[in-house]
């Protein structure tokens, strides 16, 4: 089946994690879909390589954290934090492509 | 002692609470007052110009009621980070801020500073001692960058706090300090877990964001136990639930499971979040791990030159389609007009809001489908006299393109403001973010002990 990203998660968000990494975290609303999209790797590297144009060595990692039902992905910034021409110093606004986002998941 | 209280009033020293809600955590008697002052997400202007990226007022106004709550309830007051940075003017611009404090409002108590900038010498000496190493994705260090940085500071761990507590500080203020460090210190000297004392201060660092609503400028109040730490929004409004705080645990980090500090890794693997009653979590199973060897994070900030930028907006549709082609040659008349200029010298950047000003090499969306954009031109330069030509160039040049298909012949573009221009004053980039390797935890952060006011004792 396929489901809408913005369905299924109370909370999408990008932030720095340190002045070279930009994380982004997925909080589901429920631990059930969490299982789901866990179970089914639907969030992958190819998957964010793609949908940022980033190089697949340049997502550091993906992680999947049960107590809160969430999935972080921390990606290497294109430019350091405050570098000359990098554009969003907390990386608070990076989290955009995710909201499109619609996954093939297992029914389980 | 069975329980040991900690209260953090705000998120940011300077970032405010109510007095509610201050009030509702004095009420509970706590043991500490605790609070963060700094973050390196503003940037490294801060740190490298040596200025706070909080307001004096707004600080002032927070430290004026810790200070005296801490004097009448008889408590430490730690504030950690000082001045956004913890270099050593920041911490000069905080210590004049509390020392105006205590003689306005008749205040006296045993103060401790603890210095948090680390010379260059020290930095230099580790370097060739091999001491050094870097945080990947981050590049190694090197020794221009050591040399040319503005300030370096290092993020210390709970032992100079503990230090400074044993020669009998009641108030504390402190350099770069790794953030929970400051919430954790009086817990472990006082002997309770390190493991559940530093996850309880990496959440309590950030106040009452932990809670739903979430919120940087409310009170948090944590109670550490033997095998587990209690947190308690202080505003009625506010709820800690199961999942704010786990939430918590993923913020700004790149691994919630493995939070490594000074010495040691706060590994939450196996730490459990219950809900404890209707507004309160209670956590436990957090573990401390040491590290093989004791390393400190090192921050450091150099000038990299000069800035001018201006702000216009465009509203015209044909030259919305071709702002591709209008920046390129705007680029090309601004190298070509100073060609004796060496490339090297300037870089002139066009910051196209509407399209990926957000987002640059990031944004996926290629098609423009606002009907106005907003530009920032700015020219970073090694004076901000040939910042000021380059950017004045490439305005009045942009202003008066002309592109192929123009019908707005007057101009293009509509400034913000008159002036056009705005100098920003020098730049800077992080030039340090490494970890040095130390034999004794307190060695770089030495201590400076103050008796403020009078008749104390």
């Amino acid at each position: 089946m396929k489901v809408k990203l913005t369905d299924i998660a109370g909370v999408i968000r990008s932030k720095n994690a340190g002045p070279y990494e930009l994380t982004l975290d997925i909080i589901f609303k429920e631990q059930e879909w969490y299982r789901k999209i866990k179970n089914s790797s639907a969030i992958n590297r190819p998957l964010i390589s793609r949908i940022y144009n980033i190089p697949a060595g340049d997502i550091l990692d993906i992680i999947e954290f049960d107590p809160a039902g969430a999935i972080k992905i921390t990606v290497k910034r294109p430019l350091i934090s405050g570098d000359i021409g990098e554009t969003d110093v907390y990386g608070a606004q990076q989290h955009a492509p995710l909201l499109g986002l619609e996954l093939e998941i297992d029914e389980l | 002692m069975e329980e040991i209280r900690v209260l953090s009033p705000t998120a940011i020293l300077g970032y405010g609470f109510p007095e509610e809600s201050f009030r509702a955590g004095l009420e509970r008697r706590p043991d500490v007052i605790a609070v963060d002052a700094g973050s390196t997400d503003p940037g490294p202007y801060y740190l490298g110009a040596g200025v706070s990226f909080t307001d004096r007022t707004a600080v002032y106004r927070d430290l004026s009621h810790m200070l005296k709550a801490g004097r009448d309830l008889s408590i430490p007051v730690i504030i950690g980070s000082a001045g956004g940075s913890g270099a050593e003017p920041h911490l000069q611009w905080n210590l004049d801020i509390i020392l105006e404090i205590a003689q306005k409002e008749g205040l006296s108590f045993r103060l401790a500073v603890i210095h948090g900038e680390i010379g260059h010498k020290t930095v230099l000496q580790a370097f060739d001692a091999g001491e050094i190493s870097e945080l990947p994705p981050g590049a190694p260090l090197s020794k221009d960058d050591i040399i040319n940085s503005a300030h370096i500071v290092g993020q210390m761990g709970v032992e100079p706090f503990i230090n400074a507590l044993e020669k009998g500080a009641d108030v504390i203020l402190a350099g770069r300090s790794y953030d929970p460090a400051i919430f954790a210190a009086v817990p472990i000297m006082r002997g309770f877990d390190p493991g559940l004392a530093l996850h309880m201060g990496k959440i309590l660092e950030c106040a009452a964001i932990a809670a739903v609503p979430g919120s940087g400028s409310d009170c948090m109040m944590g109670y550490l136990g033997k095998d587990h730490f209690l947190l308690e929004p202080l505003n009625p409004a506010r709820k800690c639930t199961v999942t704010s705080v786990a939430a918590h645990t993923l913020y700004e980090k790149s691994n919630p499971y493995l939070l490594p500090g000074p010495g040691s890794i706060i590994d939450l693997t196996a730490a459990r979040f219950e809900q404890y009653n209707e507004n309160m979590v209670k956590v436990s199973g957090s573990r401390l791990s040491p590290s093989p060897f004791y390393s400190i994070k090192l921050e450091g900030a150099r000038a990299i030159g000069y800035r001018t930028f201006s702000i216009a907006g465009a509203r015209d549709p044909v030259f919305i389609e071709k702002v591709d082609e209008i920046v390129r040659g705007v680029e090309a008349r601004v190298r070509d007009n100073f060609r004796e200029i060496p490339v090297e010298k300037y870089r002139l950047l066009f910051h196209v809001y509407g399209k990926n000003g957000v987002m640059g090499p990031l944004e996926p969306e290629k098609r423009i489908s606002s009907h106005e954009l907003g530009i920032v031109i700015e020219a970073v330069a090694e004076t901000q006299e040939l910042a000021n030509t380059v950017c004045s160039f490439a305005r009045s040049t942009m202003l008066h393109y002309g592109y192929p298909g123009r019908i707005s012949t007057a101009g293009n573009l509509a400034f913000l403001y008159s002036p056009s221009d705005l100098k920003a004053g020098p730049v800077f980039r992080f030039s340090v973010y490494h970890l040095i390797r130390v034999a004794d935890p307190c060695a770089l952060f030495p201590v400076e002990i103050m008796e403020i006011g009078e008749g104390r004792g």
